[in-house]
């Protein structure tokens, strides 16, 4: 179990006057404090980990937001800012001393803009509500995380998410242009614009990704593409991993881009089948789904080019999708890899690391061995093209010895991602789960910077601590 | 100037050490002989990464490079070509715009943060790095971010030293994304009345599902052309170009360049040459919604102006006055300004980029003075 700080207790015990203090700034129904109508808030997409804020307040507007922020900051009380709560990374967990800062309220689309290929959205707006509201006009936003229906802009710009179609159109950091952001203070300020690299620090680079460490937004102004005349997907399936590896190498170094490009391992194939009946081949070791974007001739062109490379690599099978029910039919099973192993597995923990590409026979391998070490099944996905590698481990949480297996197999897969030359996090960011191995990959000094320049917004290191940052050298827990 | 030249990063690591223990400035530089750049800098000694070169990772499968911060571009480049790669942002090199002899390194690039034309579509050098190791105002050596293509492990430091000019830090090695080169490319030429018709022309062409990787407008004489171009594989560039003519055909009358013209265009336009400007004249880059750009080059009618990124970059050459660049400034306030290149009076006697905030200018002090404690990196080179 990852440790959660002690609460402050001063706070606790000013819990009435700081519940007064904020019901002062906010509409009647904007703070909850009953415990059982905290209830949804005291846990995300990591259901393992639970605590009962102080309270939870839902302010409505950027002025509400700033207020609560400054009294907040005024009082010494910690924040939790919070989106939809799907975090799998503990981002959005409460402590026991800390309002939740909740933002679902704010869920306005505030502009669309054709002509500057923009939309300004409130911080609450769902991923796939900009693209619904920009799709009647072939419009799209790009970056499209599998939990696009509930997750919610605030939370993908602080956790730089990103989805199966990054690989062509990036993640959530290259598809910003603004940011309306409001410091512990209580200050708003603009960052970035309607305009592309403002002159001066990139802060929107640096506030995107930043796990609500350094301040809320309340507005965000992204990119709007048009979309592609189409896309269609292919599936090729093959005996061994090692040779689906290649097959992927050598798709790349033909030239060839597709737009998406996701690896799954044997019992994931399994496990996704059983849930979608998508047609997976079920004899495989490892099989790729392919997607291409363009016309039906285009589509057709780079589908033939992808198959005679695949063809040298002896799939046992191949199947390009004939038409656009076809290839839903292929995302299918992928889209619900997670709820598919949900099915399979009472619980499980989703890993995200990122791999160099070319690493990929060895580290799966080795998490084969991890997984018979601990006794715990083990399926992957993984976004083959960018190398983020989802290992989802499955355990069962009445079994307190199961989880604490599934963690600890969980970080040693980590570290073998780190050890290979890759990363802790490819998406789902550090929050509490990987927090206490950050100093697997950055050197006291490296961890200490990034300290500093939190402590550079948030001086009494109110904001979202306990995450991110091993509490050993933790300001805020000295 | 007296210029250390260090030759590896233990090298860049004790020149820092020693000046910050001198609390001396110093002035950073790649390749440059750039000192016509943002203000100048009021320091005695420079410090270059020029000797700081050579590729140290390549992985054409995995789409990564790593190299030193002096390395040249054109070393870069030509290495990535033979693999048939390239940088995706397409940086630009402004020799000719700054009478420079030498072209520029990747550690100058990065620090600028300069893209050429396809960022519009593609993104800039920011959105492509992938890694650094940085040496701080301290001494201190740090990296962020690694060699692999997602990584959102801790504080992304990567992007706030991109286009931080050398004031937060000495970049020794960066490592960043790369994609295959286009098999082809074409562009479309269209004749149109004004700016605001060109920017109509480029709008529906970015608004197009046809992957429109350069959007750019050019001002000869009275003659105002809009430029689309396409980058992929052949047939489909083919296919595309016809479907971009017929869709923009009600706009003006559209052309399409000869290879040799189209590339020899993107270059003029990356490298700011096509917007001609004087020797004596000073040059601003604005950065605006393209929505604003009509309005803002109607403001500056008499400037030189040449507009890339679907309209929303705007470059501008003018008179090196005072007056003028309160001029430019007024135009670009719906977005961003830098003045780019100017006499040494014009740089120290106004303001090179808009002015922050209070509240972001605070919070960017207590950055600096966390990354370059002594404040001895480039000071003064953005802001005062
Ligand atoms: C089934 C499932 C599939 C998923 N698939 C993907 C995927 O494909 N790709 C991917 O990248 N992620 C994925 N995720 C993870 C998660 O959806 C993303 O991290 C998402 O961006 C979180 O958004 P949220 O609104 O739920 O934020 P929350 O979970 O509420 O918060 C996330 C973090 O951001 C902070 N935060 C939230 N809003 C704000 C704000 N307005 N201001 C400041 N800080 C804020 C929180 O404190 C927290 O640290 C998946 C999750 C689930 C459950
Ligand atoms: C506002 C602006 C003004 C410009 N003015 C000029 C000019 O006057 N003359 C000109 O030739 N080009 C100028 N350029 C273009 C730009 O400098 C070059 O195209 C390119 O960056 C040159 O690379 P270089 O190696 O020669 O870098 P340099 O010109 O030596 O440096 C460019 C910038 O990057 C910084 N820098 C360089 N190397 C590093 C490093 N390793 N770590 C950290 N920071 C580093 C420098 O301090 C400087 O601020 C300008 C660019 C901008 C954005």
């Amino acid at each position: 179990m990852i440790r959660l700080p002690d609460p402050k207790a001063d706070v606790m015990a000013r819990r009435p006057e700081i519940i007064a203090g904020l019901a002062a700034l906010l509409p009647a129904d904007g703070l909850i404090t009953e415990t059982i109508r905290m209830k949804p808030y005291e846990t995300d997409g990591l259901p393992s980990y639970r605590q009962m804020p102080l309270a939870v307040a839902l302010p409505r507007t950027t002025e509400e937001v700033a207020a609560v922020l400054r009294f907040c900051h005024q009082n010494g009380v910690r924040v939790i800012p919070r989106g939809a709560g799907t975090s799998l990374s503990g981002g959005a967990l409460p402590l026991a001393d800390a309002v939740v800062v909740g933002l679902m309220r704010m869920n306005a689309i505030l502009e669309v803009d054709y002509a500057d290929r923009l939309a300004v959205v409130q911080a609450g707006v769902t991923n796939i509500g900009i693209t619904n509201a920009v799709s009647a006009d072939g419009f799209f936003y790009a970056p499209d995380p599998s939990s696009q229906l509930a997750c919610m802009i605030g939370g993908n710009v602080m956790m730089n998410s990103g989805g199966a179609h990054c690989l062509k159109y990036g993640v959530t950091a290259n598809n910003l242009l603004g940011l309306k952001f409001v410091t512990i203070e209580g200050e708003v300020i603009d960052i970035g614009g309607r305009h592309l690299d403002a002159a001066g620090y990139d802060w929107l680079g640096l506030i995107t990704g930043s796990e609500g460490q350094l301040g809320m937004v309340t507005e965000v102004t992204v990119r709007i593409l048009r979309g592609p005349e189409g896309a269609r997907a292919m599936l090729a399936a093959f005996d061994s991993i090692p040779v689906a590896g290649q097959a992927v190498d050598a798709i790349i170094g033909s030239g060839i881009i597709p737009v998406a490009l996701e690896f799954m391992d044997r019992p994931c194939i399994h496990a996704c089948e059983a849930f979608a009946h998508a047609g997976y081949p079920l004899d495989a070791e490892a099989m790729l789904i392919i997607e291409v974007e363009g016309s039906v001739a285009e589509q057709d062109a780079l589908l033939d080019r992808i198959r005679a490379i695949c063809a040298q690599f002896n799939p046992i099978s191949m199947k390009v999708a004939e038409s656009p029910e076809q290839s839903l039919a292929i995302w299918k099973g992928r889209k619900g890899a997670f709820g598919a192993v949900g099915r399979i597995s009472p619980d499980y923990l989703c890993m995200d690391g990122t791999i160099p590409t070319g690493e990929l026979p060895h580290v799966l391998g080795r998490i084969t061995e991890l997984s018979d070490k601990h006794g715990l099944k083990v399926a992957n996905v993984f976004h083959a093209g960018d190398g983020n590698l989802h290992p989802l481990i499955m355990f069962d949480a009445n079994d307190p010895d199961s989880f604490a297996r599934a963690e600890k197999l969980g970080a040693e897969i980590l570290l073998l991602c780190v050890e290979v030359g890759g990363c802790l996090t490819g998406e789902h960011g550090v929050g509490i789960e990987k927090r206490d191995l950050m100093t697997a990959q950055f050197t006291p000094g490296e961890l200490n910077l990034q300290r500093a320049i939190k402590t550079a917004f948030d001086a009494d290191w109110l904001l979202n601590p306990a995450k991110v940052f091993p509490l050993e050298g933790n300001p805020a827990f000295a | 100037m007296n210029t250390l030249l260090p030759t590896d990063e233990a090298g860049v690591v004790a020149a820092i050490t020693a000046a910050h223990a001198a609390r001396e400035p110093l002035a950073i530089e790649g390749r440059g002989t750039k000192r016509a750049m943002l203000r100048p800098v009021q320091a005695a000694r420079s410090l270059s990464t020029r000797l700081l070169t050579g590729i140290t990772l390549y992985k054409p499968s995995e789409l990564v490079i790593s190299a030193r911060a002096g390395t040249p571009i054109a070393e870069i480049e030509a290495a990535l070509a033979e693999k048939g790669q390239q940088i995706i942002a397409e940086p630009p090199d402004f020799r000719a715009l700054f009478g420079a002899t030498e072209g520029p390194s990747l550690g100058g690039i990065t620090a600028s943060n300069l893209s050429g034309p396809r960022r519009i579509t593609w993104g800039a050098m920011r959105d492509h790095v992938l890694g650094i190791r940085a040496v701080r105002g301290d001494g201190e050596v740090f990296r962020s971010g690694g060699r692999v293509l997602k990584n959102v492990t801790g504080l992304d430091l990567c992007k706030l030293l991109c286009g931080s000019h050398g004031t937060l830090g000495v970049l020794t090695e960066i490592t960043f994304k790369v994609l295959p080169q286009p098999e082809e490319s074409a562009t479309l030429a269209v004749d149109v009345a004004d700016i605001a018709a060109g920017i109509r022309v480029l709008s529906a062409g970015l608004g197009s599902p046809y992957g429109v990787s350069g959007a750019a407008i050019l001002l000869q004489g009275s003659a105002i052309t809009a430029l689309l171009r396409l980058e992929d594989f052949t047939e489909s560039v083919a296919y595309r170009m016809a479907r971009l003519r017929e869709d923009l055909a009600p706009l003006g009358a559209a052309r399409q360049l000869d290879a040799e013209q189209g590339l020899a265009t993107w270059r003029a336009v990356r490298d700011a040459t096509a917007l001609g400007a004087m020797p004596d004249e000073a040059v601003w880059r604005l950065s605006l919604p393209p929505s604003a750009a009509p309005s803002a080059c109607a403001a500056l009618a008499g400037f030189r102006l040449m507009l890339d990124w679907g309209g929303g970059l705007i470059w501008v050459a003018g008179p090196a006055t005072e007056a003028a660049h309160a001029t430019v400034m007024a135009a670009a306030q719906a977005g961003s300004f830098t003045l780019f290149r100017a006499p040494d009076g014009l740089r120290s006697a106004v303001p090179v980029v808009p002015a922050e905030p209070a509240p972001l200018a605070a919070i960017a002090a207590r950055v600096k003075a966390v990354m370059d404690p002594e404040g001895i990196l480039n000071p003064g080179r953005i802001r005062l």
